[in-house]
């Protein structure tokens, strides 16, 4: 079965990925903070019960954190499968994910359950529509903690309402250029949207990948807050095409894409920082028509298939960070044709 | 400890992320952290409810309440930003108000409910009733101006002003 990852998304070149996920919490527990080790197993139990007991058990397998090796783990949040808050302490932890990996159930997280589901380019429909499923079949068998005024109950006030964050995952390489996303970041935040780096350390995000995603969740419905935030995206969309345009007129640029898409295809050592540059010059050459036989899907399965921790699952032992490099730039070569 | 970022303010925001596969903890000043998009919500929160505690300490001290359920205090839940369970949003529900009202500068829940079937999609034009609104924060400003609570008071009014406003402009 093919990963989400690895279907084609739509063709505009700047949304990868649509994600939506609901925070829940069962009535009769305190929140996670405050759970024995006990209580978090108990509720282990219960979420994997009630999804088991559902028409959708069939594809859904189930992850306890503590029995998985550190590679398992962080290749779960390399995959966006996971948040690296859940593999911090595995301990009482589990993850249920679907085969095709679009949908995630992280329990006992910062909240008892974290419905997630991720679908590839713009699919805000699709994404809403099944954690809506999925949220209305658990809460067949588990009683969630509401409040008719605050809505859904939930560990940090910040959820509260809907429980809803819905986010996009954004490749805007141009805006980087320009200097003008910590603007646009600012006066987004006071719009109750943020932007935010997906890839790499906190200060420094890697290939131009940004996270868009909703703050506010209560006082507005999914559909409303859903609607604001493509209102956004739609903004941001145009501009970083308009800078798309511009940037690629100019010389240097078309030589860096060239070059970039050169050394993917020949490099015999490939770091993982090297990696992710090269692939945003790549992925702005596909979107602006400067590479044309390289798909944007296999650019997206290749990106999550060289990760350091989801390369070493996938060739099934752990290997030391040159050996890495060699493999990765391998499988560049074999992924991206000749 | 000391931002992580720019190497001067002390940090309050941590976040958790996987660089080159092992899992790191970065901490942001709060200036930092609105710079790279970890901002305001979670960060001001945490500020506000600090602040919160502080100018209610004497309110909060006299009966030094605990959940029933879980056995939080106050004082516990302002200092980490996390509610203990599901019972202390009612047991702390005049307090903790506020700080909802600041976050999502809403205290009304719209959207799916627990038990329908499916999410009941609703179009906006449903989603507020201005007269009703308007009475209902007029109700909640003469409480918290009793209350002494001049903070949240002000966020009510001028709420109400821009409500009114925007009515008027329909109406004419």
């Amino acid at each position: 079965m093919l990963k989400w990852y690895e279907k084609a998304g739509t063709e505009d070149g700047v949304i990868i990925s649509t994600r939506v996920r609901f925070a829940r919490n069962l009535r009769e527990y305190p929140f996670p903070d405050r759970l024995t080790l006990r209580q978090r197993e108990e509720i282990v139990e219960k979420v994997w019960d009630a999804l088991s007991a559902s028409p959708i058990a069939q594809g859904f397998s189930r992850k306890n954190l503590s029995e998985l090796s550190e590679i398992e783990r962080v290749s779960l949040v390399e995959r966006h499968l996971v948040s690296p808050e859940l593999i911090s302490s595995p301990e009482g932890r589990a993850a249920f994910i679907y085969e095709d990996e679009s949908i995630s159930i992280m329990v006992n997280e910062e909240d008892h359950l974290r419905i997630q589901v991720m679908q590839e380019g713009y699919n805000f429909e699709k994404a809403l529509e099944l954690a809506d499923q999925i949220d209305s079949l658990l809460n067949e068998k588990l009683s969630f903690a509401f409040d008719s005024d605050l809505g859904y109950l939930t560990q940090c006030p910040t959820n509260l309402g809907t429980g809803m964050r819905a986010s996009l995952m954004l490749h805007l390489p141009a805006l980087q250029e320009s200097g003008s996303i910590t603007r646009i970041s600012a006066s987004l935040s006071r719009l109750g949207i943020a932007i935010r780096g997906t890839y790499g350390e906190a200060s420094r995000p890697v290939g131009a990948i940004y996270q868009l995603s909703n703050q506010l969740s209560l006082g507005l419905g999914e559909q409303e807050a859903i609607d604001n935030l493509k209102d956004i995206a739609a903004q941001l969309l145009e501009r970083e095409k308009t800078a798309r345009k511009k940037l690629c007129e100019n010389l240097t640029v078309q030589d860096q894409i060239a070059r970039s898409i050169g050394i993917l295809k020949s490099a015999r050592l490939l770091s993982a920082d090297e990696f992710m540059r090269l692939v945003s010059n790549v992925r702005l050459g596909i979107s602006e028509g400067l590479i044309r036989n390289v798909s944007p899907e296999a650019i997206n399965a290749l990106t999550i298939h060289v990760q350091p921790a989801t390369i070493q699952l996938r060739s099934g032992k752990p290997l030391s960070a040159s050996e890495r490099d060699a493999l990765r730039a391998q499988l560049c070569c074999e992924g991206l044709p000749g | 400890m000391i931002c992580q970022s720019c190497g001067k303010n002390n940090a309050t925001t941590f976040v958790k992320t996987i660089v080159n596969g092992v899992l790191s903890e970065y901490a942001l000043c709060p200036e930092c952290a609105k710079q790279l998009g970890y901002s305001s919500f979670l960060s001001d929160f945490d500020f506000h409810f600090g602040n919160l505690l502080s100018q209610n300490r004497d309110a909060a001290k006299a009966p030094d309440l605990e959940c029933p359920f879980c056995g939080a205090t106050f004082e516990e839940i302002a200092k980490s930003g996390k509610v203990g369970c599901a019972n202390c949003y009612q047991v702390f529900y005049d307090r903790l108000l506020p700080s909802i009202q600041r976050i999502h500068g809403n205290t009304r829940h719209q959207g799916k409910r627990p038990g329908s079937a499916a999410l009941v999609l609703r179009p906006h034009a449903d989603v507020s009733r201005p007269q009703e609104l308007v009475a209902e924060k007029q109700r909640a400003l003469e409480k918290a101006i009793k209350e002494q609570d001049f903070e949240y008071a002000a966020i009510l009014r001028d709420e109400i002003k821009a409500l009114t406003i925007k009515e008027d402009g329909e109406d004419a």
